[in-house]
C-alpha cells in the first residue's frame, strides 16, 4: 500500500510523516508522531475524547483523515504545558478534581481551550455548550464546568 | 480493508473518479469516515474535491446559496443566515459542527439530519451535476444518487418566519427524538396562507408533513386553529425505533411538539 507524505505542525514543532492514505489523524498522532494525548474512544464522533485543534478549530481527529491536514497547525493536550508549567486549564482541572479516570480529560481540555481562545469570559451556558460534544462518565460534568470557569477567571485576573 | 483518499481540485474530476466502484464522497468525514471506522466495507476509496466554490456562502437579495462543503459552524456564524442559524446549531457538538457539512447532512440517516429538516421547510433546491431539483425530490431518490451535490439554495424566510425545534433527551446536545422545522405564511388577518413543515426522525429520512400543512391553511395559529393540523400530523410518517426513542413514543409526542412550535410567538 502506497504511503503518502504529510507535513504538519504539532504543538509548534514541524512533523513530516509517511502515512497510509486514508489513515485518520488520530492514528497518525498516536501511532506515528508519538502523541498519545488524544484518546480513541468511540471512533464515531460521539464521545469527543479524540478532540484536537486544527488551525485553532476544535475537530475530531478520529473522523479526520491525516492527509487532509497537510500544512495544518495541530494542537493537542500534550502541547498545553509550557516548559513544565501546566496550562491554567490543566491547573484548574487538577485543583478542582475535574479528572477522575482521565480518559475524557484531553478532549475536555481541547474543547475548553477552543472556547477560551474565542470567549475569554464565558458564561456557564457557554461552557456547557462548549463541552456538549464531550462525554464524561465519571465526574457528572459539574467539576469540569467549574474548572473551566475557574481557569477563565484566573486568566482574566492575570491579564488585569 | 485499508482506505485510500483521492483528492481533486475540481468537482468534475472528483465526479469522474466517483464513477469507479467502491468509491464514496468525503465531505466533513462525520458520515464517511465514521462508516469506515465502523467497518463499512461497501467502499474502499474516498474521493474529495477541494474546489473553493463548495465552501462559499452567498446571500443575495432574498435568496441564499450555501456550498455543499460549508460546515454547520460556518452556517451558524454567518450574519446573513441568522434566521436559520438555530437549525445549524442543533447539529452535533462544536467539533462535529466544525466538520459536518450541509451537503453531507442531506445524506444523514435518521436520527441524524436535523439541518435537512430545515431545508425541507425552506423548500430548498439541491444543486448537483449542473442540475437543480427540489430537496424533497432529492431526498426521495438519494439512495441511488451517485454524483456530487455542489450547493443548496432557498428563499430566505422573513425575520421570525422560520420555526425550528429539536427534541433530545440529553441537554444541551443529544441525538434527536425528533426535529421539526416550519415556515408559515399568514395574511394580514392572521390566517395561514401557506405552510411547509419538515419532520426529522419520523421516517428513515426527513419528510414533509403534507397533511398538517394543508390543514393549517385558512386557519389561525391558535389552539383551535391548529387542532386539525395536529390531528393529522402523523399522516405518512413511519418513525424508526432506535436507542433514543421507540416509534410509538415518537408518534405520540409529535403533535405535542408541533403544537408548541406552532403556538410559539
Amino acid at each position: 500500500m502506497a504511503k503518502v507524505p504529510v507535513q504538519f505542525s504539532l504543538n509548534g514543532s514541524e512533523k513530516a510523516e509517511f502515512v497510509d492514505s486514508g489513515a485518520t489523524l488520530l492514528a497518525v498522532l498516536r501511532g506515528k508522531a508519538g502523541d498519545t494525548s488524544p484518546k480513541g474512544g468511540c471512533h464515531q464522533g460521539t464521545c469527543g475524547a479524540c478532540s484536537v485543534l486544527i488551525d485553532g478549530e476544535l475537530r475530531l481527529s478520529c473522523l479526520t483523515l491525516a492527509e487532509t491536514c497537510e500544512g495544518a497547525e495541530i494542537t493537542t493536550t500534550a502541547g498545553l504545558a509550557e516548559a513544565g508549567v501546566l496550562h491554567p486549564l490543566q491547573r484548574a482541572f487538577m485543583d478542582g478534581f475535574a479528572a477522575q479516570c482521565g480518559f475524557c480529560t484531553p478532549g475536555m481540555l481541547m474543547a475548553a481551550k477552543a472556547l477560551l481562545d474565542r470567549t475569554p469570559n464565558p458564561t456557564r451556558e457557554d461552557v456547557v455548550e462548549a463541552i456538549s460534544g464531550n462525554v464524561c462518565r465519571c465526574t457528572g460534568y459539574e467539576p469540569i464546568i467549574q474548572a473551566i470557569l475557574a481557569a477563565a477567571r484566573a486568566n482574566s485576573h492575570n491579564a488585569a | 480493508m485499508p482506505l485510500t483518499l483521492q483528492t481533486f481540485s475540481t468537482i468534475a474530476d472528483a465526479g469522474a473518479a466517483l464513477k469507479a466502484s467502491g468509491t464514496r464522497y468525503l465531505g466533513g468525514g462525520t458520515l464517511a469516515v465514521r462508516a469506515a471506522n465502523e467497518g463499512d466495507l461497501s467502499f474502499s476509496t474516498l474521493v474529495r474535491a477541494t474546489d473553493p466554490a463548495l465552501s462559499a456562502i452567498a446571500v443575495e437579495g432574498a435568496r441564499a446559496t450555501i456550498g455543499a462543503g460549508v460546515t454547520m459552524a460556518a452556517v451558524a456564524a454567518h450574519p446573513g443566515l441568522a434566521v436559520i442559524a438555530r437549525a445549524a446549531r442543533a447539529v452535533g457538538g462544536p467539533a462535529v459542527r466544525n466538520q459536518a457539512t450541509v451537503g453531507g447532512n442531506l445524506f444523514a440517516a435518521s436520527p441524524y439530519g436535523d439541518f435537512t429538516v430545515a431545508l425541507l421547510a425552506l423548500d430548498a433546491t439541491v444543486h448537483a451535476g449542473g442540475g437543480a431539483i427540489p430537496v424533497e425530490e432529492f431526498l426521495a431518490g438519494r439512495d441511488g444518487f451517485t454524483g456530487i451535490v455542489t450547493a443548496v439554495s432557498f428563499a430566505m424566510p422573513r425575520d421570525g418566519g422560520f420555526r425550528f425545534l429539536k427534541v433530545s433527551r440529553v441537554k444541551p446536545k443529544g441525538v434527536s427524538v425528533l426535529s421539526i422545522a416550519a415556515v408559515v405564511e399568514e395574511d394580514g388577518d392572521g390566517r395561514v396562507t401557506a405552510a411547509r413543515i419538515g419532520l426529522g426522525c419520523m421516517a428513515d429520512r426527513p419528510i414533509r408533513a403534507k397533511a398538517a400543512e394543508k390543514a393549517l391553511v385558512g386557519n389561525r395559529l391558535t389552539a383551535d386553529g391548529i387542532a386539525a393540523a395536529l390531528a393529522v400530523a402523523g399522516e405518512g410518517t413511519v418513525p424508526p425505533t432506535d436507542a433514543v426513542a421507540s416509534a410509538w413514543y415518537r408518534a405520540e409526542v409529535l403533535p405535542v411538539h408541533l403544537k408548541r412550535l406552532l403556538l410559539a410567538r
